[in-house]
Protein backbone atom coordinates (compact mmCIF):
# COMPACT_ATOMS: atom_id res chain seq x y z
CA UNK A 1 0.00 0.00 0.00
CA UNK A 2 2.76 2.39 1.02
CA UNK A 3 4.79 1.43 -2.00
CA UNK A 4 1.83 2.09 -4.24
CA UNK A 5 1.42 5.54 -2.77
CA UNK A 6 5.09 6.30 -3.29
CA UNK A 7 4.88 5.29 -6.93
CA UNK A 8 1.83 7.46 -7.38
CA UNK A 9 3.63 10.42 -5.88
CA UNK A 10 6.59 9.92 -8.17
CA UNK A 11 4.34 9.83 -11.16
CA UNK A 12 2.65 13.00 -10.02
CA UNK A 13 5.87 14.92 -9.47
CA UNK A 14 7.15 13.64 -12.80
CA UNK A 15 4.06 14.99 -14.46
CA UNK A 16 4.34 18.32 -12.72
CA UNK A 17 8.00 18.89 -13.35
CA UNK A 18 7.84 19.85 -17.03
CA UNK A 19 5.40 22.62 -16.18
CA UNK A 20 7.51 23.94 -13.36
CA UNK A 21 10.61 23.87 -15.53
CA UNK A 22 8.81 25.66 -18.32
CA UNK A 23 7.52 28.50 -16.14
CA UNK A 24 11.02 28.97 -14.77
CA UNK A 25 12.43 29.20 -18.27
CA UNK A 26 9.79 31.76 -19.22
CA UNK A 27 10.69 33.91 -16.25
CA UNK A 28 14.36 34.05 -17.14
CA UNK A 29 13.59 35.13 -20.68
CA UNK A 30 11.12 37.87 -19.84
CA UNK A 31 12.55 41.43 -19.85
CA UNK A 32 13.92 42.78 -16.60
CA UNK A 33 12.00 45.01 -14.23
CA UNK A 34 13.49 48.36 -15.18
CA UNK A 35 12.20 48.01 -18.73
CA UNK A 36 8.67 47.77 -17.34
CA UNK A 37 8.96 51.03 -15.52
CA UNK A 38 10.60 52.91 -18.34
CA UNK A 39 8.03 52.00 -20.93
CA UNK A 40 4.43 51.05 -20.28
CA UNK A 41 3.70 50.09 -23.87
CA UNK A 42 0.11 50.17 -25.07
CA UNK A 43 -2.73 50.02 -22.57
CA UNK A 44 -3.88 46.63 -23.84
CA UNK A 45 -0.50 45.06 -23.20
CA UNK A 46 0.07 43.12 -20.01
CA UNK A 47 3.31 43.11 -18.08
CA UNK A 48 4.53 40.82 -15.37
CA UNK A 49 4.11 42.15 -11.85
CA UNK A 50 7.58 43.19 -10.75
CA UNK A 51 6.95 44.24 -7.16
CA UNK A 52 5.45 42.91 -3.92
CA UNK A 53 4.67 45.82 -1.62
CA UNK A 54 2.89 49.03 -2.51
CA UNK A 55 3.03 51.99 -0.17
CA UNK A 56 2.57 55.74 -0.30
CA UNK A 57 4.73 58.49 1.11
CA UNK A 58 4.53 62.24 1.35
CA UNK A 59 7.31 63.98 -0.52
CA UNK A 60 8.26 67.55 -1.33
CA UNK A 61 5.53 70.17 -1.27
CA UNK A 62 3.10 67.81 0.45
CA UNK A 63 2.58 65.77 -2.70
CA UNK A 64 2.01 62.05 -2.34
CA UNK A 65 4.16 59.45 -4.07
CA UNK A 66 3.61 55.78 -4.78
CA UNK A 67 6.34 53.30 -3.85
CA UNK A 68 6.57 49.89 -5.45
CA UNK A 69 8.81 47.93 -3.07
CA UNK A 70 11.66 50.44 -2.57
CA UNK A 71 11.31 52.19 -5.90
CA UNK A 72 9.27 55.25 -6.70
CA UNK A 73 6.62 55.00 -9.38
CA UNK A 74 7.19 57.17 -12.44
CA UNK A 75 4.93 58.25 -15.26
CA UNK A 76 5.41 56.89 -18.80
CA UNK A 77 6.95 60.30 -19.60
CA UNK A 78 9.61 59.71 -16.96
CA UNK A 79 8.34 62.18 -14.36
CA UNK A 80 7.99 61.30 -10.71
CA UNK A 81 4.42 60.11 -10.11
CA UNK A 82 2.85 62.49 -7.60
CA UNK A 83 -0.75 63.15 -6.59
CA UNK A 84 -2.13 66.09 -4.61
CA UNK A 85 -3.86 64.23 -1.78
CA UNK A 86 -3.90 61.11 0.31
CA UNK A 87 -7.25 59.76 -0.89
CA UNK A 88 -6.18 59.73 -4.50
CA UNK A 89 -2.80 58.27 -3.56
CA UNK A 90 -4.49 55.42 -1.68
CA UNK A 91 -6.87 54.76 -4.57
CA UNK A 92 -3.98 54.63 -7.06
CA UNK A 93 -1.85 52.50 -4.72
CA UNK A 94 -4.76 50.08 -4.37
CA UNK A 95 -4.96 49.75 -8.14
CA UNK A 96 -1.31 48.66 -8.19
CA UNK A 97 -1.70 46.53 -5.09
CA UNK A 98 -4.58 44.42 -6.39
CA UNK A 99 -2.87 43.44 -9.64
CA UNK A 100 -2.28 39.70 -9.70
CA UNK A 101 0.47 38.10 -11.84
CA UNK A 102 0.35 40.54 -14.71
CA UNK A 103 -0.26 44.28 -14.73
CA UNK A 104 -3.51 45.03 -16.47
CA UNK A 105 -3.19 48.69 -17.31
CA UNK A 106 -6.61 48.77 -18.92
CA UNK A 107 -8.17 48.22 -15.49
CA UNK A 108 -6.14 50.97 -13.80
CA UNK A 109 -8.18 53.98 -14.80
CA UNK A 110 -7.12 56.29 -11.98
CA UNK A 111 -3.44 55.65 -12.64
CA UNK A 112 -4.02 56.40 -16.31
CA UNK A 113 -5.78 59.66 -15.49
CA UNK A 114 -3.00 60.76 -13.16
CA UNK A 115 -0.44 59.95 -15.84
CA UNK A 116 -2.37 62.04 -18.34
CA UNK A 117 -2.58 64.97 -15.95
CA UNK A 118 1.11 64.74 -15.02
CA UNK A 119 2.58 64.19 -18.46
CA UNK A 120 -0.02 66.13 -20.45
CA UNK A 121 1.04 64.12 -23.52
CA UNK A 122 -0.81 66.32 -26.02
CA UNK A 123 0.61 69.51 -24.44
CA UNK A 124 -2.73 71.23 -24.09
CA UNK A 125 -3.52 74.38 -22.22
CA UNK A 126 -6.50 74.89 -19.92
CA UNK A 127 -8.24 77.02 -22.55
CA UNK A 128 -7.94 74.30 -25.16
CA UNK A 129 -9.39 71.76 -22.74
CA UNK A 130 -12.32 74.03 -21.91
CA UNK A 131 -13.20 74.60 -25.55
CA UNK A 132 -12.87 70.85 -26.21
CA UNK A 133 -15.31 70.19 -23.35
CA UNK A 134 -17.72 72.87 -24.56
CA UNK A 135 -17.71 71.38 -28.05
CA UNK A 136 -19.65 68.46 -26.61
CA UNK A 137 -22.49 70.77 -25.58
CA UNK A 138 -23.34 71.44 -29.23
CA UNK A 139 -23.79 67.73 -29.86
CA UNK A 140 -24.92 66.70 -26.40
CA UNK A 141 -26.52 63.25 -26.28
CA UNK A 142 -29.58 64.34 -24.35
CA UNK A 143 -30.30 67.27 -26.69
CA UNK A 144 -30.94 64.99 -29.64
CA UNK A 145 -34.40 63.41 -29.58
CA UNK A 146 -36.00 60.87 -31.88
CA UNK A 147 -39.44 61.19 -33.50
CA UNK A 148 -40.04 57.49 -33.86
CA UNK A 149 -40.76 54.92 -32.34
CA UNK A 150 -43.27 56.47 -29.90
CA UNK A 151 -42.12 54.38 -26.94
CA UNK A 152 -38.56 55.64 -27.28
CA UNK A 153 -39.82 59.20 -27.71
CA UNK A 154 -41.67 58.88 -24.43
CA UNK A 155 -38.72 57.20 -22.71
CA UNK A 156 -36.35 60.01 -23.75
CA UNK A 157 -38.83 62.61 -22.57
CA UNK A 158 -39.39 60.94 -19.20
CA UNK A 159 -35.74 60.20 -18.49
CA UNK A 160 -33.85 63.10 -20.05
CA UNK A 161 -36.19 66.02 -19.38
CA UNK A 162 -35.71 66.00 -15.58
CA UNK A 163 -31.92 66.23 -16.03
CA UNK A 164 -32.37 69.01 -18.59
CA UNK A 165 -34.63 70.91 -16.18
CA UNK A 166 -32.14 70.43 -13.40
CA UNK A 167 -29.16 71.82 -15.32
CA UNK A 168 -31.13 74.75 -16.72
CA UNK A 169 -32.15 75.73 -13.19
CA UNK A 170 -28.80 74.98 -11.56
CA UNK A 171 -26.79 77.13 -13.96
CA UNK A 172 -29.60 79.46 -14.95
CA UNK A 173 -29.18 78.78 -18.67
CA UNK A 174 -31.26 77.81 -21.69
CA UNK A 175 -30.26 74.69 -23.63
CA UNK A 176 -33.33 72.99 -25.08
CA UNK A 177 -33.63 69.87 -27.18
CA UNK A 178 -34.33 69.16 -30.82
CA UNK A 179 -35.36 66.39 -33.16
CA UNK A 180 -33.49 67.93 -36.08
CA UNK A 181 -30.10 66.64 -37.17
CA UNK A 182 -28.71 70.15 -36.60
CA UNK A 183 -29.52 69.95 -32.89
CA UNK A 184 -30.86 72.79 -30.76
CA UNK A 185 -29.70 76.39 -31.13
CA UNK A 186 -27.72 76.96 -27.97
CA UNK A 187 -27.53 80.64 -26.98
CA UNK A 188 -24.12 82.28 -26.64
CA UNK A 189 -24.89 83.23 -23.01
CA UNK A 190 -25.23 79.54 -22.12
CA UNK A 191 -21.81 78.77 -23.56
CA UNK A 192 -20.36 81.80 -21.78
CA UNK A 193 -21.81 80.64 -18.45
CA UNK A 194 -20.30 77.17 -18.79
CA UNK A 195 -17.03 78.67 -20.01
CA UNK A 196 -16.79 80.79 -16.87
CA UNK A 197 -17.74 77.85 -14.70
CA UNK A 198 -15.16 75.57 -16.29
CA UNK A 199 -12.48 78.21 -15.73
CA UNK A 200 -12.86 77.69 -11.98
CA UNK A 201 -11.65 74.07 -12.32
CA UNK A 202 -7.99 73.30 -11.81
CA UNK A 203 -5.98 71.42 -14.44
CA UNK A 204 -6.44 68.02 -12.81
CA UNK A 205 -10.19 68.39 -12.39
CA UNK A 206 -10.50 69.50 -16.00
CA UNK A 207 -8.59 66.43 -17.16
CA UNK A 208 -11.05 64.23 -15.28
CA UNK A 209 -14.09 66.20 -16.38
CA UNK A 210 -13.11 66.07 -20.02
CA UNK A 211 -12.62 62.34 -19.68
CA UNK A 212 -16.11 61.90 -18.18
CA UNK A 213 -17.64 64.07 -20.91
CA UNK A 214 -15.98 62.08 -23.67
CA UNK A 215 -17.20 58.84 -22.09
CA UNK A 216 -20.82 59.91 -21.60
CA UNK A 217 -20.81 61.98 -24.80
CA UNK A 218 -22.68 64.59 -22.83
CA UNK A 219 -21.69 67.72 -20.98
CA UNK A 220 -25.04 67.85 -19.22
CA UNK A 221 -24.88 64.31 -17.82
CA UNK A 222 -21.26 64.87 -16.81
CA UNK A 223 -22.17 67.95 -14.80
CA UNK A 224 -24.96 65.89 -13.29
CA UNK A 225 -22.40 63.42 -11.96
CA UNK A 226 -19.77 65.97 -10.96
CA UNK A 227 -22.34 68.13 -9.12
CA UNK A 228 -23.53 64.94 -7.42
CA UNK A 229 -27.02 65.22 -8.82
CA UNK A 230 -26.75 61.83 -10.57
CA UNK A 231 -25.03 58.62 -9.58
CA UNK A 232 -22.56 57.15 -12.07
CA UNK A 233 -24.81 54.14 -12.76
CA UNK A 234 -27.73 56.39 -13.53
CA UNK A 235 -25.76 58.74 -15.77
CA UNK A 236 -24.40 55.79 -17.74
CA UNK A 237 -27.92 54.43 -18.11
CA UNK A 238 -29.12 57.80 -19.41
CA UNK A 239 -26.19 58.04 -21.78
CA UNK A 240 -26.99 54.61 -23.22
CA UNK A 241 -30.76 55.10 -23.18
CA UNK A 242 -31.37 54.21 -26.80
CA UNK A 243 -29.14 51.14 -26.57
CA UNK A 244 -30.98 50.02 -23.44
CA UNK A 245 -34.24 50.48 -25.29
CA UNK A 246 -33.00 48.33 -28.17
CA UNK A 247 -31.74 45.70 -25.72
CA UNK A 248 -35.19 45.46 -24.17
CA UNK A 249 -36.59 44.88 -27.62
CA UNK A 250 -33.97 42.61 -29.19
CA UNK A 251 -32.28 41.04 -26.22
CA UNK A 252 -29.02 41.46 -24.42
CA UNK A 253 -25.67 40.20 -25.72
CA UNK A 254 -23.34 39.79 -22.77
CA UNK A 255 -20.04 40.00 -24.61
CA UNK A 256 -21.00 43.22 -26.37
CA UNK A 257 -23.61 45.14 -24.37
CA UNK A 258 -22.63 44.26 -20.81
CA UNK A 259 -18.96 44.45 -21.71
CA UNK A 260 -19.38 47.99 -23.04
CA UNK A 261 -21.59 49.06 -20.16
CA UNK A 262 -19.22 47.93 -17.42
CA UNK A 263 -16.29 49.52 -19.18
CA UNK A 264 -18.22 52.77 -19.57
CA UNK A 265 -19.26 52.67 -15.92
CA UNK A 266 -15.74 52.00 -14.72
CA UNK A 267 -14.30 54.80 -16.84
CA UNK A 268 -16.99 57.28 -15.88
CA UNK A 269 -16.66 56.43 -12.19
CA UNK A 270 -12.89 56.82 -12.38
CA UNK A 271 -13.22 60.20 -14.09
CA UNK A 272 -15.80 61.45 -11.59
CA UNK A 273 -13.77 60.24 -8.64
CA UNK A 274 -10.71 61.87 -10.12
CA UNK A 275 -12.51 65.22 -10.35
CA UNK A 276 -13.87 64.96 -6.82
CA UNK A 277 -10.58 63.91 -5.29
CA UNK A 278 -8.45 66.44 -7.14
CA UNK A 279 -10.64 69.33 -6.09
CA UNK A 280 -11.02 68.03 -2.55
CA UNK A 281 -8.06 69.56 -0.70
CA UNK A 282 -9.99 72.79 -0.04
CA UNK A 283 -13.00 70.89 1.36
CA UNK A 284 -10.86 69.01 3.83
CA UNK A 285 -9.33 72.20 5.17
CA UNK A 286 -12.75 73.72 5.68
CA UNK A 287 -13.90 70.71 7.66
CA UNK A 288 -10.86 70.88 9.90
CA UNK A 289 -11.58 74.53 10.66
CA UNK A 290 -15.14 73.75 11.62
CA UNK A 291 -14.07 71.14 14.19
CA UNK B 1 -31.73 62.24 -8.21
CA UNK B 2 -31.61 58.48 -8.01
CA UNK B 3 -31.52 57.51 -4.38
CA UNK B 4 -28.12 56.63 -3.00
CA UNK B 5 -27.98 53.35 -1.18
CA UNK B 6 -27.34 53.53 2.56
CA UNK B 7 -23.81 54.24 3.84
CA UNK B 8 -23.65 50.83 5.47
CA UNK B 9 -24.44 49.03 2.24
CA UNK B 10 -21.96 51.09 0.27
CA UNK B 11 -19.25 50.52 2.86
CA UNK B 12 -19.92 46.79 2.89
CA UNK B 13 -19.92 46.76 -0.90
CA UNK B 14 -16.48 48.36 -1.07
CA UNK B 15 -15.08 46.00 1.56
CA UNK B 16 -16.54 43.02 -0.28
CA UNK B 17 -14.80 44.06 -3.50
CA UNK B 18 -11.59 44.66 -1.62
CA UNK B 19 -11.79 41.20 -0.10
CA UNK B 20 -12.42 39.71 -3.51
CA UNK B 21 -9.32 41.45 -4.86
CA UNK B 22 -6.95 40.92 -1.94
CA UNK B 23 -8.16 37.73 -0.28
CA UNK B 24 -8.24 37.25 3.50
CA UNK B 25 -5.53 39.83 4.23
CA UNK B 26 -7.70 42.66 2.88
CA UNK B 27 -7.97 44.09 6.39
CA UNK B 28 -4.30 44.97 6.29
CA UNK B 29 -4.56 47.20 3.23
CA UNK B 30 -4.38 50.98 3.17
CA UNK B 31 -7.75 51.14 1.48
CA UNK B 32 -9.42 49.18 4.29
CA UNK B 33 -8.07 51.53 6.93
CA UNK B 34 -8.99 54.59 4.89
CA UNK B 35 -12.53 53.44 4.09
CA UNK B 36 -13.28 52.48 7.68
CA UNK B 37 -11.90 55.77 8.95
CA UNK B 38 -13.93 57.79 6.46
CA UNK B 39 -17.17 55.99 7.17
CA UNK B 40 -16.67 56.30 10.95
CA UNK B 41 -15.82 59.99 10.64
CA UNK B 42 -18.90 60.78 8.59
CA UNK B 43 -21.22 58.64 10.69
CA UNK B 44 -21.64 60.94 13.67
CA UNK B 45 -23.77 63.92 12.85
CA UNK B 46 -27.09 65.15 14.05
CA UNK B 47 -27.82 67.19 10.94
CA UNK B 48 -30.30 65.40 8.74
CA UNK B 49 -29.09 67.02 5.56
CA UNK B 50 -25.41 67.26 6.19
CA UNK B 51 -23.81 68.37 2.95
CA UNK B 52 -20.35 67.02 3.66
CA UNK B 53 -21.80 63.67 4.62
CA UNK B 54 -23.86 63.46 1.45
CA UNK B 55 -20.83 64.37 -0.64
CA UNK B 56 -18.78 61.70 1.05
CA UNK B 57 -21.52 59.16 0.43
CA UNK B 58 -21.70 60.08 -3.24
CA UNK B 59 -17.93 59.74 -3.55
CA UNK B 60 -17.94 56.35 -1.84
CA UNK B 61 -20.76 55.30 -4.11
CA UNK B 62 -18.70 56.33 -7.13
CA UNK B 63 -15.75 54.34 -5.84
CA UNK B 64 -17.90 51.27 -5.31
CA UNK B 65 -19.17 51.65 -8.86
CA UNK B 66 -15.57 51.85 -10.09
CA UNK B 67 -14.33 48.70 -8.40
CA UNK B 68 -17.48 46.72 -9.11
CA UNK B 69 -17.59 47.65 -12.78
CA UNK B 70 -13.88 47.02 -13.22
CA UNK B 71 -14.35 43.52 -11.79
CA UNK B 72 -17.33 42.75 -14.04
CA UNK B 73 -15.52 44.16 -17.04
CA UNK B 74 -12.42 42.10 -16.36
CA UNK B 75 -14.50 38.94 -15.91
CA UNK B 76 -16.21 39.47 -19.25
CA UNK B 77 -12.91 40.40 -20.84
CA UNK B 78 -11.28 37.19 -19.67
CA UNK B 79 -14.25 35.13 -20.72
CA UNK B 80 -14.76 36.53 -24.20
CA UNK B 81 -11.92 38.74 -25.30
CA UNK B 82 -8.89 37.74 -23.27
CA UNK B 83 -7.72 34.82 -25.34
CA UNK B 84 -6.31 36.85 -28.19
CA UNK B 85 -6.98 36.18 -31.86
CA UNK B 86 -7.98 32.75 -33.14
CA UNK B 87 -5.56 30.94 -35.39
CA UNK B 88 -6.18 31.23 -39.12
CA UNK B 89 -7.44 27.66 -39.51
CA UNK B 90 -10.02 28.16 -36.79
CA UNK B 91 -11.31 31.40 -38.31
CA UNK B 92 -11.66 29.72 -41.68
CA UNK B 93 -13.41 26.79 -40.04
CA UNK B 94 -15.89 29.16 -38.33
CA UNK B 95 -17.33 30.16 -41.70
CA UNK B 96 -17.14 26.64 -43.08
CA UNK B 97 -13.94 26.96 -45.12
CA UNK B 98 -10.74 24.98 -45.14
CA UNK B 99 -7.33 26.42 -45.86
CA UNK B 100 -5.56 25.08 -48.94
CA UNK B 101 -2.84 22.65 -48.04
CA UNK B 102 -0.45 23.89 -50.68
CA UNK B 103 0.51 27.49 -51.52
CA UNK B 104 -1.87 29.09 -53.96
CA UNK B 105 -4.41 26.32 -53.50
CA UNK B 106 -5.75 24.10 -56.23
CA UNK B 107 -4.21 24.64 -59.62
CA UNK B 108 -1.10 26.36 -58.23
CA UNK B 109 1.23 24.38 -60.47
CA UNK B 110 -0.28 25.64 -63.74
Amino acid sequence: MLQGLWRFQRQLSGALLPFAARSLALETFSPSAHVHRANYGSAAEERRKFYQDVSISQGEGGLFEINLDRKKLKTPGGKLFTVPNEALAIAVATEWDVQKDTLKFYTMHLTTLCNTALDNPTQRSKDQMISAALKFLETDTICYRVEDPPRLVELQKNEWDPVMDWIEKRYNVVIGSSTSIMGPQIPEETKETFHQHLKSYNFWSLTGLEYVISQLKSLILSFGVIDRHLTVDHAVLLSRLEEEFQIQHWGNVEWAHDYDMYELRARTAAGALFVHLSSESSTVKRKLLQD
Amino acid sequence: MAALSSPLRTCRGILKELRYLKGPEYRGTMMYTYVMEQFRKNQVTSARHCRAQREALHTSHTYLCLVESTRHHLELHNQYHGKGGRPLEEVAHLVGLRLPTQPGGKGWEK
